[in-house]
């Protein structure tokens, strides 16, 4: 199995994800991610010269919407998802400047 | 003797675009509306809300790429900066990193040293975040995402420019190219238009760049350009005094002229880019930008040039007409009502300069109507109201856009053309003052002002000059 992810990375990723992880957690993860990277490792062995790469599985382009407003005013059950609220805004605890 | 030191820089300037709605979803981009009620759960970050791109977005992108020389991608696709902030409420911005809408392009700036091109690396789409604000009574913070989802184009150019004065100059023409595409009105103040300068020094013949720093809030082309010297002074320290300059974001703070370090904000710059799965590749073809193409508004050059072979006006008038989407509007529109180009470009030059300046403001912020404006031209014309009267509503008309027909109407300050009235005013003041008479008749020409002067007066401005002129003339 890979052993790219070691605890630094777990660490790291746990950062950027504003993840806490227990030391069992960090574990399975750790283990899990190793997983995923051997799988890519797997279609490392494919002879992939001159594929494209891809972003979208589906022959999908150009989806588009023309400019015109078709929402109204639905604050009230926006608001209704927010955890906290103050005059009519999502509360949020005090951000660094 | 002492090193001498060059200043490299490049800029992102952020535009706000001028659509109806939003870039993902149809809620209306409008400034000013209360809280949060211009949000849908899209623009929210809702879970299983699916964003739909804005054909008008890509089409203004595309408008401002071939305006700037820029080549269009025929194959552009979404991706996702990810960052937690809870000015984003996904958690990620959807914005373009490996296959950006326009490349390669370049703009001509015109300095005291001469014209120069400044190369643009690219332009890519992107949506805007929402509003913190700070509540000071909770020690919490409050957000708004009326802004969150309002469509940007980001302008990245070459680190070509060496001067603030290059820096205003390609930011003035950004701004010109973008406001006469209608893509966006393009206000430093109000945050249509921002720009984050990247900034380095290096030894004069140097070949490699200094270490660069980025400064963010900039919101005149004043702070832009102290900004960029208190910086070049501030990295020309560290490296004299043999210290290092960090690669870092600061913020430039215009009242004590001194930029700080965002490092809060530097904790984890690991966007993890990834294509957007949500949002389908973009394929343009050949005809769609050839019809972009043909659909381009006039830009200031061919402006300038039409103006020079219709309108029978000055060229340093034209050039300062044109030098605002506004003005050349404004200018066009009452010429059209009126007829009069010449006029209009007179009331444009000497008036409403001269008002803009005395109130400290831009073009961009006149709000008087060319019907108004085209109105008072032709009362004048047809002599109705003297040209002091016509200065004095102008005022009024630059403030508050009132129409001058109904307000000479009511204040009664028509010009008094009836020979009668005025042959009695005149002879009352040929009677009191018999020594600027025997002046004039002394051959002292001067003293005819005078009495015009006491006429006029009497007549609290409402009379036709020429005709107490000459009445005065007659009579003596």
């Amino acid at each position: 199995m890979s052993e790219l992810i070691n605890d630094e990375v777990i660490e790291y990723v746990g950062i950027l994800a504003k993840l806490e992880l227990s030391e069992e957690e960090k574990e399975q993860a750790k283990k899990d991610m190793n997983r995923m990277l051997d799988y890519i490792d797997k279609l490392n062995e494919l002879d992939v010269t001159g594929v494209e790469p891809m972003s979208h599985v589906f022959p999908v382009t150009n989806v588009f919407r023309e400019d015109i407003i078709t929402n109204a005013d639905s604050r009230d059950r926006i608001l209704a998802n927010a955890p906290a609220q103050k005059e009519g805004c999502f509360k949020v605890p005090r951000t660094v400047e | 003797m002492a090193k001498q030191y060059e200043t490299v820089i490049g800029l992102e300037v952020h535009v706000e675009l001028a659509t109806k709605t939003k870039i993902f979803c149809g809620c209306s981009t409008e400034f000013g509306g209360a809280p949060n009620t211009h949000t849908c759960p899209v623009c929210t970050g809702m879970p299983g809300s699916l964003p739909v791109l804005n054909k008008q977005v890509l089409e203004y992108a595309m408008a401002v790429g071939l305006a700037t020389n820029c080549s269009i991608s025929r194959y552009s696709k979404f991706d996702r900066k990810n960052y937690f902030y809870p000015d984003n409420p996904q958690n990620y911005q959807i914005s373009q990193l490996y296959l950006p809408i326009c490349r390669d392009g370049y703009i001509e700036i015109e300095t005291l040293s001469g014209s120069k091109k400044v190369r643009i690396h690219e332009i890519h789409m992107e949506e805007d975040a929402g509003k913190l604000i700070h509540d000071e009574w909770e020690d919490c913070t409050l957000v708004d995402y009326n802004r969150s989802g309002v469509p940007l184009i980001e302008i990245v150019s070459e680190p070509d420019m060496r001067t603030a004065e290059e820096v205003t100059a390609y930011l003035e023409k950004l701004r010109l190219i973008i406001q006469y595409l209608g893509a966006s009105d393009c206000k430093l103040q109000e945050g249509s238009m921002r720009a984050d300068v990247n900034l380095s020094v290096r030894e004069i013949g140097a070949a490699e760049f200094g270490t660069r720093t980025e400064m963010k809030n900039l919101n005149s082309f004043k702070a832009i350009t102290r900004a960029i010297e208190g910086e070049r002074e501030r990295q020309i320290e560290l490296i004299e005094e043999g210290k290092t300059v960090t690669q870092e974001t600061r913020r430039w703070d215009d009242n004590k002229e001194y930029s700080y370090s965002m490092r809060s904000k530097e904790d984890a710059q690991d966007y993890r880019y990834f294509p957007d799965p949500d949002l389908v590749p973009i394929m343009i073809s050949e005809e769609w930008i050839e019809g972009i193409r043909q659909n381009q508004p006039e830009l200031r050059t061919e402006k300038m040039k039409r103006y020079r072979e219709e309108y029978d006006i000055p060229e340093y008038d034209i050039d300062i007409i044109t030098g605002t989407k506004k003005m050349a509007d404004l200018f066009e529109e009452t010429t059209k009502i009126c007829g009069l180009p010449k006029k209009v470009s007179n009331w444009l030059m000497v008036e409403t300069l001269r008002l803009l300046k005395e109130k400290d403001m831009d073009a961009d912020q006149i709000t008087f109507s060319s019907r108004n404006l085209a109105k008072l031209i032709e009362l004048t014309e047809k002599k109705v109201i003297n040209s002091s009267v016509a200065k004095e509503v102008f005022e009024l008309i630059f403030t508050e856009d009132i129409d001058p027909e109904q307000y000479i109407e009511e204040k009664g300050l028509k010009t008094v053309s009836d020979e009668g009235e005025l042959r009695k005013v005149v002879q009352e003041i040929v009677e009191g003052n018999p020594q600027s008479v025997e002046d004039y008749r002394n051959g002292k020409e001067k003293a005819i002002g005078f009495l015009i002067g006491q006429t006029m007066k009497a007549m609290k401005g409402k009379a036709n000059p020429e005709i107490i002129t000459s009445m005065l003339k007659e009579m003596l």
